[in-house]
C-alpha cells in the first residue's frame, strides 16, 4: 500500500463529507419535512435540503464549521504498510485544508493558538480497527462544534433510569446542537468506555431496535424541533451501543450529533 | 408576517417586528463570536454598533470571498448581550437563543437555520477584516448582505422568546 494514496483518500473522503450528505441522511430530512405538521419546522427543513444543494452544486462546505477532523479506519489484517497511519492522515488534513478549503479550526486548549491547518497534538482524532482482509477503509467523519459542545458523560445512580437521564439531557441541550439531532449514546463500560460507544455509535447509524426507537419517540414527543423553533421533529436517529460495567456504577454517554451528519469513505488497497 | 429591513436599523423598524415574523436583511451586518466579544469588552468596538446587526458567526472565507458563513451557538456569547445592546446594537443574529431581558424595548434576536453556511454565503459579501488578528473564525467581519433570511424573530422588543414557549413545552411534556 502507498502513503500516497491513503493522503490522497483522506483528501477526497474529506471533501465529500464536507461538500455534501450521505443519502441515508438526505433521505430522512426528506422524509422528515413530509411528515413535519409545524410550518416554521417545514421551511426550516426545506432550507436545510436547499442548502445542502448549494454545498453540492458549488462544491463549498455546507455549514462553515467545517469541523474537527475524525477518522475511522477499518484495517484489514493482511494490509502492509511501511508508513504511520496516522502522520499519512493528517498529512491530508493539512492538504484539505487548503484544497476544499476547510476553516481552519484546531487550537491549543489552554493557550488557543490555532495551527491555521487543522492538525496538533492528537489532531486529527484517528480512530482503529482491524477487520479480516487486506485493505484499509476511511471514513472522514468531521463533528462541528456546536453539538459536540452538547454531549456528556454522566456516571448516573444504578438505580436511576438511563432513559429518562437522556431524555432530560436531549430536553436542555437540543436547542444548541442544531436540531434535528442523531443521537449516539453509550451505556455502560467506563467513564471514558461510554463516551467512546457513543461516538462509534454515530458511526453506525441509525439505530433500529425497540429500545432506540421509543426513545426516538420520546424525545420527538417533547416538540422542541428543528434549531428549537417547536416542531415533531427533534431527532432523526438515535443508536445505542452497550458495555457491561461494574455492579455500582452506570455510565451514560450522549454524544449529540447536528442535522449535518456528514461522512464519506474511501478503500484503499 | 415577512419584513425586508435594511441596516442600520432604528427603534421604529425591530419595534414592529414579532415573534414568529420572518426577516430578511440588507445592508452592513458584522459578525462576532468569542474572541471578538471578549476584546471589545476589555478594549472597545472596532466599529460603531448604533443600529447594527450583529451575527455571531465565524465565516469560512478564501481570497475574499465568503464560502460558508452560518450561524454559530449564541449561547457563549450570552454574557455579553447587555454591553452589546447597550452600544446600540438593534438585531443579534444567530441561533439557539439567548437570554430575552437586554432584549426588551429595544432589540431583536433573529434566527439563521443553524448548519446553512453555503447558502448564507451566497446572500454576503465580504467588505473588510476588523481584528484580523484574530483570526478567519474569530476576527470581526463586515459583510455587505443582500437579503439575508430567511430568518425568524426569535425574541421580540415585548419580551416573547419562541426558545422559552419551546422549552416550557418540551419540560411539561419530558414529565
Amino acid at each position: 500500500m502507498r502513503r500516497s494514496d491513503l493522503v490522497e483518500a483522506t483528501v477526497d473522503a474529506l471533501r465529500q463529507a464536507e461538500t455534501s450528505l450521505p443519502d441515508w441522511v438526505m433521505s430522512s430530512l426528506e422524509e422528515a419535512k413530509r411528515l413535519e405538521t409545524n410550518p416554521v419546522a417545514r421551511s426550516h427543513l426545506g432550507f436545510m435540503l436547499e442548502n445542502v444543494g448549494i454545498a453540492q452544486g458549488s462544491k463549498i462546505p455546507l455549514c462553515q464549521d467545517t469541523g474537527l477532523p475524525i477518522f475511522h479506519l477499518v484495517v484489514g489484517r493482511y494490509a502492509r504498510f511501511d508508513f504511520d497511519l496516522r502522520d499519512a492522515v493528517a498529512e491530508g488534513v493539512r492538504i484539505a485544508t487548503k484544497d476544499v478549503p476547510l476553516r481552519p479550526n484546531v487550537v491549543d486548549p489552554l493557550t488557543r493558538k490555532n495551527t491555521e491547518d487543522n492538525t496538533g497534538e492528537g489532531m486529527p482524532d484517528v480512530i482503529i480497527d482491524t477487520v479480516d482482509g487486506d485493505s484499509i477503509r476511511i471514513t472522514a467523519f468531521p463533528k462541528g462544534a456546536g453539538s459536540e459542545n452538547m454531549s456528556l458523560v454522566g456516571m448516573i445512580n444504578p438505580a436511576d433510569d438511563p432513559f429518562d437521564f437522556i431524555l432530560k439531557a436531549v430536553e436542555e441541550r437540543a436547542v444548541n446542537s442544531c436540531p434535528p439531532l442523531f443521537l449516539g449514546i453509550g451505556i455502560g463500560g467506563t467513564f471514558d468506555l461510554a463516551a467512546r460507544l457513543a461516538k462509534r455509535a454515530l458511526l453506525r447509524m441509525p439505530g433500529s431496535s425497540d429500545i432506540e426507537m421509543d426513545l426516538l419517540r420520546r424525545i420527538n414527543a417533547l416538540g422542541i424541533g428543528p434549531m428549537g423553533l417547536g416542531g415533531d421533529t427533534t431527532a432523526l436517529g438515535v443508536k445505542i451501543e452497550k458495555a457491561s460495567c461494574h455492579t455500582a456504577s452506570l455510565p451514560v454517554a450522549i454524544n449529540f450529533q447536528c442535522w449535518a451528519n456528514r461522512s464519506a469513505s474511501r478503500v484503499v488497497r | 408576517m415577512e419584513h425586508r429591513l435594511k441596516t442600520p436599523l432604528s427603534e421604529e423598524d425591530v419595534k414592529k417586528l414579532r415573534a414568529g415574523d420572518v426577516v430578511f436583511l440588507s445592508g452592513i451586518v458584522y459578525t462576532a463570536r468569542d474572541k471578538a466579544h471578549a476584546l471589545m469588552r476589555s478594549k472597545q468596538s472596532p466599529v460603531s454598533l448604533e443600529g447594527a446587526a450583529l451575527y455571531h458567526c465565524g465565516p469560512l472565507i478564501k481570497n475574499g470571498k465568503v464560502l460558508s458563513a452560518g450561524p454559530t451557538t449564541s449561547g457563549r456569547m450570552a454574557r455579553y448581550s447587555d454591553e452589546i445592546l447597550s452600544w446600540g446594537a438593534r438585531a443579534i443574529i444567530g441561533k439557539g437563543g439567548l437570554h430575552s431581558g437586554p432584549f426588551k424595548g429595544r432589540a431583536v434576536y433573529l434566527a439563521y437555520p443553524g448548519g446553512c453556511g453555503a447558502a448564507a454565503a451566497g446572500q454576503l459579501k465580504a467588505v473588510k477584516a476588523h481584528l484580523a488578528e484574530l483570526g478567519m473564525a474569530e476576527a470581526l467581519w463586515e459583510f455587505q448582505a443582500e437579503n439575508l433570511g430567511p430568518m425568524i424573530v426569535a425574541i421580540d422588543t415585548q419580551g416573547s422568546d419562541l426558545y422559552q414557549d419551546v422549552r416550557n413545552k418540551a419540560r411539561a411534556r419530558g414529565r
